[in-house]
């Protein structure tokens, strides 16, 4: 039971129905968390339909947080607070739930018919099933009507109010300042104005509610500690926010344009959106007509000498890979971001996966190198997005940023960076030579095997680029078969020496040498750490894919065993295997759902042997 | 300011791989002269095509040049006018490239109303892939892989346009210099996506399927040379004229010395008169069928671009976001 008002860290759970403002009323909450100094992180849980039935578990949405005093680096494990706006979303909760957790239920939604919708054959309110738990069974829905009654709105209009009534408790359990989300509210809704003032009734009245029941003893305040971060400036932040900020200071630090090409896909889309509000960083996005047109625009925006960027989910990916192959023979720039999400085919649309780096790093016809990154928390799409321009830059090649999906909607704290602390993105410039254009065009540099990035619009250095093999020397079309052969090796030389630029891989904590490290990459970064940081275990994070880092071999002999967690059937451990030969001990978990801190402390504990 | 350039400073050093006495070589000769006669500056133009015999091209046009993907030009194009509106963008792309597998591409291009200029080279057959039957094919077309001959209706490149909202479409046969000169010159002018279908001959697999109407011989009896605002009259001594025939809703032949009021004028932002000339056989329409400019998609773009794709702010004045806090 919650009696303790003073908690390191604590999870809460919010669910609902896909209609019930889920995600808005956590968002929202995280950015309270934010202001109020506290350490967290989220994992925004919904359906692949945008209004799925009502009341049903399938279409349960549902926003986790893990809030404290720091560092948090996961959603956490199980909440010991749950608000459930309906029967399913309890049904779908419970199991993940810690036992005492404290339960909100909305008893308004509790009738027979939701009961039947959700599986249940007797109020779990009554029947013993919530025992384990301290419940709080609110009127939520009926209080919220009363509070919003004044404003002559529809039933279903004031319903619309109970994620910020339900906030507003939330609130006063966390004893947060009102004012930064009625802020939030007169924004976002300044257009309609008695729906603004009604959400921020409502709020107020799930506050007042919290202390009334106080009064009564069903709830009480949890003081959360500030964490002890860093010092310096902070502001909440989303995957795709930081990407989108990343590829604008990848353009700024380019001093280059960018047009950002795509086509709506779950999870992507959320990057085209954030990316159409930051036009005036000198960034256009074109919405294309399919897939193969946005990584098609893309190109052409690089070839025109904007730096060219397109971003998907795997199956869209799947669908640009030969005009990525186009980039890779015609040696131009671009950032290709896939976030990732179940598959095979449509898959699970809504749910996390890291099942594309076999398509990353191997998936297209031919010998066809591609550098490929990942980025591990929300955060870092920023500072990873800066990165892939880099490459792209410098080798002239196509670069794949790998995001799990989640993270697009997931928030965290962020320390702001200061561009300053980037060095500018230099793009190469063209040789003075009497050669032709055309040998100017392909004249490469030696260590990063990069050609000059000449585009339409130079005088005197028209020349004729394309998908046809072209001689090593003059650029022109070439089917000599030995020059096939150097063509093929340089492609992959080129790819290679992007490691030449590569910090050496070091580990984020833990012993540099023993029995066992664990290998981590993507989102996984999270449980990870924690639970390495539990067990006393060194700990790698890989943030290139492709090629490795020169030195991660030799760091993972110092070992004895190399466990790799990941979301997907083992494709970094077949990576691993392929390209330094080591035999790690795959662990793998695809539900759609991250790994929790516990199943990765059992299975290190598992694999040492027993030995914590 | 260089001299005023010849066809010849269009070509490039590359030796030509048409098969000898293929359509594209005449194409390729118009379109060098075209260029040279619009005073096109080499380092502003660009060639971007997708794959087929067609789509070789750039490689022997002297300006920048860009061989794609399979029916991808469009896209790629789109890309490369948004990022240099500046630059005169030719589309080079076949009936298989631009039709098939690039349908849609070209769809999107031309409703768009993006600035290329898009030569569609109407062959009615694949030809790099040695002969199969494309979608521009009639019915009944024996191919190798049609072998009792193909059974798919054939799309109208000219019906298919109009259909997206194509602004400009036009049409030449290869072999005829003025006719292409023409159409090339005013497809340059024209602010916004130019589509121009080119019938060409291909003489390995699908030879004198235009001849019908292609044939100097009978030239002046099947063909009909628009000109807007002129009566459509064509034939031996201009003996004849197209009129409307309001029972069928269809352009009829008729004897224009017998009954001249009744021969149409050419109206250029007809899309309706279009769509009758597109559909009529005997004679064949050519030249600018349709024109009806209105702004370009790239125009549209940066007009509508808060900053026209200008960087006004830095990363920095917007990297806090709606809040920020300090930690000490």
């Amino acid at each position: 039971m919650i009696k303790n008002k003073d908690v390191h860290s604590i999870v809460v759970r919010l669910a609902g129905d896909s209609g019930d403002g889920i995600q808005l009323m956590g968002s929202q909450f995280a950015v309270s968390t934010a202001l109020a100094g506290a350490d967290f992180a989220t994992f925004p849980d919904y359906p692949a339909e945008i209004r799925a039935p009502v009341g049903t578990t399938f279409g349960v949405s549902a926003y986790q947080i893990n809030l404290g005093g720091g560092p948090i680096t996961t959603a956490g494990d199980a909440p010991q607070v749950l608000v459930a706006f309906n029967p399913a979303a309890l049904k779908v909760s419970l199991p993940l739930l810690d036992r005492g957790a404290l339960v909100i239920v909305n008893n308004d939604a509790f009738t027979p018919r939701n009961l039947a919708k959700a599986g249940y054959e007797s109020d779990p309110r009554e029947d013993g099933t919530l025992g384990d738990y301290q419940l709080v069974a609110a009127d939520i829905g009926h209080l919220n009507l009363e509070a919003v009654k004044e404003f002559g709105l529809s039933k279903s209009e004031g319903g619309r109010c109970k994620n910020f009534y339900a906030l507003g408790m939330l609130l006063w359990m966390f004893d947060r300042d009102l004012a930064p989300i009625e802020a939030w509210i007169s924004r976002r809704l300044a257009a309609i104005p008695t729906m603004r003032d009604a959400n921020i009734k409502a709020l107020h009245a799930g506050h007042a509610f919290g202390e009334t029941a106080e009064l009564s003893a069903s709830l009480a305040q949890i003081a959360v500690p500030q964490a002890n971060m860093e010092a310096g400036e902070y502001r909440s932040i989303t995957g795709a926010e930081a990407l989108a900020l990343g590829v604008a200071a990848a353009g700024e630090l380019a001093g280059r344009a960018v047009l950002f090409c795509s086509y709506p896909i779950t999870p992507a889309s959320p990057l085209l959106h954030r990316l159409t509000q930051l036009a005036e960083l000198g960034v256009g996005t074109f919405q294309a007509e399919d897939e193969i047109a946005a990584v098609c625009a893309a190109i052409g925006a690089s070839y025109g000498g904007m730096i060219g960027v397109t971003s998907s989910s795997g199956p869209g990916i799947a669908l640009k890979t030969e005009a990525m192959g186009l980039a890779v023979s015609a040696e131009l720039p671009l950032v290709i971001v896939n976030w990732q999400r179940g598959g095979p085919s449509t898959g699970l649309p809504t749910k996390t996966e890291q099942s594309d780096l076999y398509q990353a790093v191997y998936g297209r016809n031919a010998d066809t190198p591609i550098p490929v990154l990942a980025a591990a928390t929300s955060g870092e799409c920023f500072q990873m997005a800066i990165e892939a321009t880099r490459i792209a830059l410098r080798h002239m090649t196509p670069v794949i940023l790998l995001v799990d999906g989640y993270l697009s909607n997931a928030a965290e704290p962020w320390k702001i960076p200061a561009l300053d602390e980037f060095e500018p993105i230099a793009s190469n410039p063209v040789p003075d030579s009497d050669a032709t254009p055309q040998r100017r065009a392909f004249a490469r540099d030696p260590a990063t095997h990069g050609r000059p990035w000449v585009t339409p619009g130079m005088p005197g250095l028209m020349h004729r680029i394309g998908g046809l093999e072209k001689d090593l020397e003059t650029g022109h079309i070439s089917y000599d078969p030995a020059n096939h052969q150097r063509m093929t090796n340089l492609r992959a030389a080129k790819v290679e020496s992007v490691a030449d630029f590569l910090d050496d891989q070091s580990l984020e904590h833990g012993p540099d040498s023993g029995d066992l490290v664990v290998v981590g990459w993507g989102s996984t970064y999270g449980p990870i750490y924690q639970a390495t940081q539990r067990t006393g275990t060194g700990f790698i994070h890989l943030r290139h894919l492709n090629p490795l880092p020169g030195n991660l071999a030799t760091l993972l002999q110092r070992f004895d065993k190399v466990l790799v967690p990941e979301m997907n059937n083992g494709q970094l451990a077949t990576l691993l295997r392929d390209k330094l030969a080591v035999e790690p001990v795959s662990f793998t978990k695809v539900t759609g759902q991250p790994f929790l801190i516990r199943e990765l402390v059992d299975k290190i504990e598992e694999v040492r042997g027993g030995r914590a | 300011m260089n001299a005023k350039l010849t066809a010849k400073d269009f070509a490039t050093s590359q030796e030509v791989r048409w098969c000898p006495g293929c359509g594209d070589y005449a194409i390729l000769k118009a379109v060098q002269k075209a260029l040279a006669d619009v005073g096109a500056d080499p380092a502003n133009t660009a060639f971007v095509s997708g794959i087929g015999c067609a789509s070789r091209f750039p490689y022997y046009v002297e300006t920048y040049g860009f061989h794609t993907i399979h029916g991808r030009a469009p896209a790629i194009a789109t890309g490369l006018k948004l990022a240099n509106p500046d630059l005169d963008v030719w589309v080079v792309t076949g009936d298989g490239d631009g039709l098939s597998i690039g349908g849609n591409h070209l769809m999107h291009a031309l409703r768009r109303n993006v600035g290329l200029k898009i030569l569609l080279f109407n062959n009615e057959i694949y030809g790099l892939t040695k002969g199969q039957y494309s979608p521009t094919s009639r019915i009944g077309t024996t191919s190798p892989s049609s072998p009792r001959g193909s059974v798919d209706n054939p799309v109208s490149p000219g019906q298919f346009a109009l259909g997206c909202g194509a602004r400009f479409f036009a049409r030449g046969i290869d072999t005829d210099k003025a006719g292409m000169a023409d159409v090339l010159q005013q497809a340059h002018a024209f602010h916004g996506a130019a589509l121009i279908e080119i019938f060409q001959n291909c003489i390995v697999y699908n030879e004198d399927v235009f001849a019908d109407f292609t044939g100097r011989k009978d030239a002046a009896n099947s063909q009909l040379h628009l000109e807007h605002g002129k009566p459509m009259l064509f034939g031996d001594d201009r003996g004849k004229g197209i009129r409307f025939d309001r029972e069928t809703w269809s352009l009829q032949v008729i004897d224009a010395i017998e009954s001249p009021d009744e021969v149409l004028v050419h109206d250029e932002g007809n899309a309706t008169l279009a769509r009758l000339l597109i559909e009529l056989h005997q004679p064949v329409a050519l030249g600018v069928i349709y024109r009806q400019p209105a702004q370009s998609f790239e125009d549209a773009f940066y007009a509508h671009h808060p900053s026209r794709m200008q960087r006004s702010k830095s990363v920095a004045d917007v990297i806090k976001g709606p809040s920020s806090w300090t930690v000490d």
